[in-house]
C-alpha cells in the first residue's frame, strides 16, 4: 500500500500547471482530490512519475453566477457543492446527489472536476453533468475551450481531455422554474459506487412534460443519457404506464459490467428500478 | 472539624462497583487519539519488514531472485524459507496440532501466502524491495471446494504430510483430509430417526468470513544481543501463550522473552494465533540485532490472516407430529484452508460445536465434523464467538425454523414446546454439556410481549395477501444458548497449558490498588469493569483501582481474551483474589479493633463491630495498618494472587427478534426492528454491556447481510478491501433495542456469565430467520447468507415475486 517514488509539483496558477503538464508529458498526472488516483497509486496500478497538485490554485474553486451561467470551479469539493447556496437554489440536483457520493471524509477532499475528469463511469458527476446540460471549460497549451458534457465522455477512463489539458470549470444553467429533480442511487453501502443510478430533471407545462433529462451512472462504459426514455415522456401527461415504458427504454441501452455488485441482468433491472423511482420522485417535486 | 458522615447509600455509590454504569476508563485516551497501538511504537534504529506474497493459490516455487531487491540502497536482508531452514523455523506448529509454513517451503498453498521477507531502513524502501523480488512459480491445479478436495483424484495439497496417516485428531482418510471428529451418541440418534413420525433435513453453508478488526496485525520485535533478551510488542489477544510459543520456537528462555500487547484495536479472534509475520520479525531482530517493525495493510489482513466459519452443514431433526423434537443429527464439512490453524482447545478440533442441540431438550443427538484442506488461507478462529458456537447456533436455530415450517407450527410456539424448562437446570445436554442455569420461557414471553408479536404476524398476513405490496415482510426469532468461559482445565488446554486465568491484586498503603491480569482488553473495557468487581468485593472506589494487562513481565500467566472468557474466568479470578485479601483484612481489622473476627460484620467498605456502629475500620485504614502494624504472626502487606480454574463453562442465553422489510424491486432489506434480550447472569456494568451488545449485533448484521469472502475458481480472493468487504457504518446499522433478564451462574463467584459474543452468535441466525420468513409463504425454508440485495433479488426473481 505504498506507491513507488514520484516527483511532486505544486503550481500556483493554471498556466503554470499547463506548462508543467506540457513539459512533463504523459508521465504526469493531475492531483485533484486524489481519492481515485492515490488508491490506485498505493496499489501500484497507477505509477505516474510526476504529480501536479492543483489544490493550491485559488481560481479553480468556488461557485459563481456569470450572467445566466452558474460556473462551478473544477476544484470545488463535494462538501462545498453540498453547502453552496447558489447551487441549492438554482441546480439543487447537484448538492442532493453529492450527498450520495462516498462518505463525508472523502467529500472533504474529492472534487467535482476530479470526479468528471477521471472518466470513470462509476463516478456520479458525469451523469449529473449530462442531466444538467453542463459545459466543461478546458485549458490547454492553446488556451481555453468549451466542451459540452454530451461530447466529453468518450469511454471508460477516456474523456475529451488531452494529457496537457486541465478541466477548470463546469458551467450549468439554472433549472427551469418549478422543475423537479431526483438522483436515485442503489449502492451496497456507504462509500460504494452505484450498482445502478439515475438522474432525472423534469419540468411541466400545463400538466405535460416540457423538459426532461434522464441519465444513468455505472450502466455502461460512460455515463449515458437515455434519449429514448426521455422521448417516451416528452410532451406527455405522465402515467405509471409511461414511466414503465421509459424505464424499459433506458434498460435497453444499458451495458453494465458484471462485478461483485451483480451481473448484467441484475444491474439492468436495477437501472429500470432507479429510473422509475427517479422519474416518480422528480415529478412529485415538479410544479 | 469532622467531615459530614456519609450514608451507606452514598458510600455505596462512591465505590462505582458492580451494577454501576461508570464511564469507560479507556475512552479518555482513545477519543483524544492518545491510544498506544503497535504501530505507534518507535524504537531507535528500528528497521522495517515487508512481505513478498504469492499471487497464485497453488504452485511450486521454481526460483526466487533476490539480487535486484538487495541492490536497493537501504535494504538489509531478503529472507526465504531456505534461509529459515537452518534455524528449523521455516515451518511452525499451529494451535490445532498441524504445522504451517512460516515462509512458503517449495510450494505456495494459497493466494497471498508469505513467500519471502525484506528488511529495510524504512517501510517505503521495504515496499519497493518487495516489488523487486522476483519469484518464479509453476502453477498447480487449485482446489477451492472442500467436497472436491476429498475426491479420490483431487490434487495433493500438503506434500509435506505425505505418508502421515495419523493426524493430531485421529486417522487421516485422504490426502486432503485433516480429521473427523464426532460427539454424541450415533446409535441412539439413528434409532430415534428410524422411528420418528417426522424428519426434516437442510443443507446450509456458513460462508467464510473475516473478523476484520480496525487495527490490522503487526509487531515490533527487539532483541538485545547483550542481555540476550527479546521484547516484542504485538497485536495479540493471548500474550502469555505467545511468549511460550516464541520461547519454544526461538530457544530463548521464557524468562528472557517479554511479550507486550499494547492497546489493541479490536481482535474478534483474528489476533489469537501466531502469524508468520510475527515469527519473521522476531527472527530478523535476533539475526540483525536491531528492532524490526512489521505492520500489515488491510489487504494483507483480510487475505492472509485467520478467517472464520466456512462450515458446510447438513442438519437433520426428528420430531413428533406436534413438533416435539426427538433427535438431532449434524454432518459438517469444514474448510480449514491450507493449514489447520484453528484456535480451539486442544481436544476439540471443531471447538464447542457440539453445543448444537441449543436451548432445546433433545434426548438423542450426534454430530460429525470433517476437517479438509483447500487452497485458501488458514484460520478457523472464533470471530466474536466462543469456539465454533456461532456455527452451532446457526445450525440448530435454522433447523428448528425448518421443522416449524414443515409442521406449519408458529416459530415461537415450536420453541415454547422444546425449550429446556427452568426446573430442568442444571441440564445435561445429549452432547454432555452441563448447562448451569437458564430461564428461557420467561425471556421468550417477555420479548414476544414487548414487540407485540401477534400484531406483527397479522400485518405480515395482510402484506402476503396483497400482490401490490411493494415489500415482503419477514419475522425472525432466535432462542440461543452460548457456551463460554473456556475453560475447565480438565477439558480445555491450549498447547498443553490449561485454560485457567489469573489475577494479582495489590492494595497500596493509602488504600488504592493495582490489579494485573492474564487477559487483555481489545475494546471490552476491562480497565473499567475489572475495577468494579474489586470495588464491590473490597470496598475500594473503582476510580483508584488500576488494571494492567498485556505485559507478560508484570502480569500473571493467563490464556488471554477470546471466546467470552474474560469475565467468566478472569473475572472469577479477580473475585477470588479479592476474597483472599478480604480474609486477611478481616484479621487485621479484628486486631485493630481488639475484637475477634467473629464479632465483625462487613458493610460496603468497612468492617464494623457488631452492635457497636461507631467502631469500624475501613479498607483504607486496614491497608495502612497492613504495612505499618500487622498483627503478630501475619505477614505485612495486603496482596493476593489467584489462578482460577473454572469448574464448568457458563451458558449465557438470549431471545432475539427481528422484523425485516424487503423491497421487491431492488432486493434491498431494511431492518425495521431488532429486539435483543440477553441474559448474561450478573451484570457488572450495564452501559458496557449495552455497548458490547450493540457492537456484537452490528458485526452480526455485517456477517448476515454482506460479509463473505468471495473467491474465483483460481483461488483469487475477489473482495479484499473495505470497498468490497462489508463493514457497516452508522448509515447501514439498524437501531438496536436491548433488554435483559438476570439468571446468575450458580458456579461463578459473582454469578457472571460473559456477554460480548452472545449478540454476534444470536443475531446472525435471527437475520436469516427473518429473511427466510419473508419468503416462507412461498415454501422457501432456507436461504444461505449473505443476504445482499443482489442475492435477495435473485431469490425474488426465482420465486416470481420481484417487481
Amino acid at each position: 500500500m505504498i506507491p513507488p517514488n514520484f516527483e511532486y509539483h505544486r503550481p500556483a496558477t493554471v498556466d503554470e500547471a499547463v506548462g508543467l503538464l506540457t513539459s512533463l508529458g504523459s508521465e504526469a498526472k493531475i492531483l485533484a482530490g486524489g481519492h481515485s488516483l492515490l488508491p490506485m497509486m498505493k496499489l501500484r496500478f497507477a505509477m505516474p512519475e510526476h504529480l501536479v497538485d492543483i489544490n493550491r490554485i485559488p481560481e479553480l474553486s468556488g461557485v459563481s453566477v456569470v450572467g445566466d451561467d452558474i460556473v462551478i470551479g473544477a476544484m470545488t469539493t463535494e462538501n462545498a457543492v453540498i453547502a453552496d447556496p447558489i447551487l441549492n437554489e438554482k441546480v439543487p440536483l447537484l448538492p442532493e446527489a453529492a450527498k450520495l457520493i462516498a462518505d463525508p471524509q472523502v467529500r472533504n477532499r474529492g472534487t467535482i472536476g476530479g470526479d468528471i475528469a477521471h472518466g470513470d463511469p462509476a463516478n456520479d458527476h458525469p451523469a449529473l453533468a449530462l442531466a444538467c446540460d453542463a459545459v466543461m471549460t478546458v485549458v490547454g497549451p492553446e488556451g481555453a475551450r468549451q466542451i459540452p458534457a454530451s461530447e466529453f465522455f468518450l469511454g471508460t477512463y477516456w474523456t475529451a481531455l488531452n494529457d496537457d489539458d486541465i478541466l477548470t470549470a463546469i458551467t450549468v444553467k439554472a433549472f427551469p422554474n418549478g422543475a423537479g429533480f431526483s438522483y436515485r442511487k442503489l449502492k451496497r453501502k456507504t462509500g460504494d459506487w452505484a450498482t445502478a443510478a439515475c438522474a432525472v430533471v423534469v419540468a411541466l407545462s400545463g400538466g405535460s412534460v416540457s423538459h426532461i433529462r434522464i441519465t444513468l451512472t455505472n450502466l455502461g462504459p460512460t455515463a449515458i443519457r437515455a434519449h429514448d426514455a426521455e422521448a417516451v415522456l416528452s410532451g406527455q401527461t405522465v402515467t405509471d404506464e409511461l414511466i414503465k415504458q421509459a424505464a424499459e427504454k433506458a434498460m435497453a441501452i444499458c451495458d453494465p459490467a458484471e462485478d461483485l455488485r451483480g451481473d448484467v441482468e441484475y444491474k439492468t433491472a436495477m437501472a429500470g428500478q432507479m429510473v422509475q423511482r427517479a422519474i416518480a420522485e422528480a415529478l412529485s417535486r415538479a410544479n | 472539624m469532622n467531615a459530614p458522615v456519609k450514608t451507606p447509600e452514598e458510600r455505596q455509590a462512591e465505590l462505582q462497583g458492580m451494577g454501576d454504569s461508570r464511564l469507560r476508563k479507556e475512552d479518555a485516551r482513545f477519543i483524544q487519539g492518545k491510544g498506544q497501538y503497535c504501530d505507534d511504537i518507535k524504537l531507535p534504529g528500528m528497521l522495517h519488514m515487508d512481505i513478498v506474497r504469492s499471487p497464485i493459490a497453488h504452485g511450486r516455487i521454481k526460483n526466487i531472485k533476490k539480487d535486484d531487491a538487495l541492490a536497493i540502497p537501504g535494504v538489509h536482508a531478503v529472507l526465504t524459507a531456505d534461509d529459515l531452514k537452518p534455524l528449523n523455523l521455516h515451518w511452525m506448529p499451529t494451535l490445532a496440532g498441524d504445522v504451517a509454513a512460516v515462509l512458503a517451503d517449495e510450494k505456495v498453498h494459497f493466494q497471498m501466502q508469505e513467500v519471502a521477507i525484506v528488511i529495510a531502513d524504512d517501510r517505503y524502501i521495504a515496499a519497493d524491495a518487495v516489488e523487486a523480488v522476483e519469484v518464479e512459480y509453476e502453477e498447480l491445479p487449485v482446489v477451492m471446494d472442500p467436497y472436491a478436495a476429498l475426491e479420490a483424484d483431487a490434487p495433493v495439497l500438503r506434500e509435506d504430510l505425505a505418508g502421515k496417516n495419523e493426524g493430531a485428531h485421529g486417522p487421516r482418510e485422504h490426502h486432503n483430509h485433516i480429521f473427523t471428529w464426532e460427539a454424541g451418541d450415533k446409535a441412539a440418534a439413528d434409532d430415534v430417526f428410524a422411528s420418528a413420525p417426522v424428519t426434516v433435513s437442510q443443507h446450509m453453508l456458513y460462508p467464510r468470513v473475516h473478523p476484520c478488526p480496525l487495527e490490522t496485525c503487526g509487531c515490533v520485535a527487539s532483541f538485545d544481543p547483550i542481555k540476550g533478551e527479546l521484547t516484542t510488542w504485538m497485536t495479540s489477544q493471548a500474550p502469555h501463550v505467545v511468549r511460550t510459543v516464541v520461547s519454544m520456537l526461538s530457544g530463548v528462555p521464557e524468562s528472557k522473552v517479554r511479550i507486550i500487547s499494547p492497546d489493541i484495536g479490536g481482535g474478534f479472534g483474528n489476533k489469537v494465533g501466531v502469524y508468520p509475520g510475527y515469527v519473521c520479525a522476531i527472527v530478523s531482530s535476533i539475526v540483525l540485532g536491531k528492532p524490526v517493525k512489521w505492520s500489515e495493510d488491510r489487504i494483507e489482513n483480510i487475505s492472509s490472516t485467520a478467517f472464520a466459519r466456512d462450515y458446510h452443514m447438513d442438519g437433520h431433526l426428528a420430531a413428533t407430529e406436534d413438533g416435539k423434537i426427538l433427535g438431532l443429527k449434524v454432518d459438517v464439512v469444514a474448510d480449514h484452508g491450507a493449514f489447520d490453524a484453528c484456535a480451539d482447545p486442544t481436544k476439540f478440533p471443531a471447538g464447542l460445536f457440539h453445543i448444537c442441540s441449543g436451548s432445546y431438550d433433545i434426548s438423542a443427538a450426534h454430530c460429525s465434523v470433517k476437517g479438509v484442506y483447500t487452497n485458501k488461507a488458514p484460520g478457523g478462529v472464533a470471530y466474536r464467538c466462543s469456539f465454533r458456537v456461532t456455527e452451532a447456533v446457526y445450525l440448530i436455530e435454522r433447523m428448528v425454523d425448518v421443522l416449524a415450517q414443515k409442521l406449519d407450527i408458529d416459530k415461537a410456539e415450536i420453541r415454547r414446546k422444546n425449550l429446556i424448562r427452568k426446573d430442568q437446570f442444571p441440564y445435561t445436554s445429549p452432547f454432555g454439556f452441563e448447562y448451569d442455569s437458564g430461564d428461557y420461557h420467561t425471556a421468550l414471553e417477555k420479548v414476544l410481549d414487548a414487540v407485540d408479536y401477534k400484531a406483527l404476524r397479522a400485518e405480515q398476513q395482510e402484506k402476503r395477501n396483497d400482490p401490490d405490496s411493494p415489500t415482503l415482510m419477514g419475522i425472525g426469532l432466535v432462542t440461543f444458548t452460548e457456551v463460554v468461559g473456556a475453560g475447565p482445565t480438565k477439558m480445555c488446554d491450549i498447547l498443553g497449558v490449561g485454560m485457567f486465568d489469573s489475577c494479582e491484586i495489590r492494595i497500596h498503603p493509602t488504600g488504592s490498588a493495582i490489579a494485573r491480569m492474564g487477559t487483555i482488553t481489545q475494546g471490552q473495557g476491562h480497565q473499567t469493569t475489572y475495577a468494579q468487581i474489586i470495588a464491590s468485593e473490597l470496598g475500594i472506589p473503582s476510580e483508584v483501582i488500576q488494571v494492567e494487562e498485556g505485559d507478560t513481565s508484570t502480569a500473571p500467566y493467563g490464556l488471554g481474551t477470546y471466546g467470552s472468557r474474560s469475565t467468566p474466568v478472569a473475572g472469577a479470578a479477580i473475585a477470588m483474589a479479592a476474597r483472599k485479601i478480604h480474609a486477611k483484612a478481616k484479621k487485621i481489622a479484628a486486631h485493630l479493633l481488639e475484637v475477634s473476627e467473629s464479632d465483625l460484620d462487613w458493610e460496603i467498605d468497612r468492617f464494623k463491630v457488631r452492635g457497636n456502629e461507631d467502631q469500624f475500620k475501613t479498607m483504607a485504614d486496614i491497608a495502612f495498618a497492613a504495612y505499618q502494624q500487622p498483627p503478630e504472626g501475619l505477614e505485612p502487606g495486603l496482596e493476593a494472587v489467584h489462578y482460577y480454574d473454572p469448574p464448568n463453562f457458563t451458558y449465557p442465553f438470549g431471545i432475539y427478534f427481528c422484523v425485516v422489510d424487503i423491497d421487491k424491486g431492488t432486493g434491498e432489506s431494511s431492518i425495521r426492528r431488532f429486539y435483543a434480550l440477553d441474559d448474561c447472569g450478573t451484570r457488572i456494568n450495564p452501559m458496557i454491556i449495552d455497548g458490547q451488545i450493540h457492537g456484537g449485533l452490528t458485526e452480526g448484521f455485517a456477517v448476515a447481510m454482506g460479509q463473505q469472502m468471495p473467491f474465483d475458481e483460481q483461488g483469487n480472493l475477489l473482495g479484499n478491501t473495505l470497498m468490497d468487504y462489508f463493514l457497516p457504518t452508522a448509515v447501514e446499522t439498524p437501531a438496536w433495542e436491548t433488554d435483559y433478564t438476570v439468571t446468575p451462574s450458580p458456579h461463578h463467584p459473582i454469578g457472571a456469565k460473559g456477554v460480548a459474543e452472545s449478540p454476534h452468535v444470536g443475531s446472525i441466525p435471527t437475520f436469516t430467520s427473518a429473511v427466510v420468513d419473508a419468503f416462507a409463504h412461498l415454501g422457501v425454508t432456507h436461504i444461505d447468507m449473505p443476504h445482499t440485495s443482489y442475492r435477495i433479488w435473485k431469490k425474488l426473481k426465482e420465486e416470481g415475486v420481484q417487481l
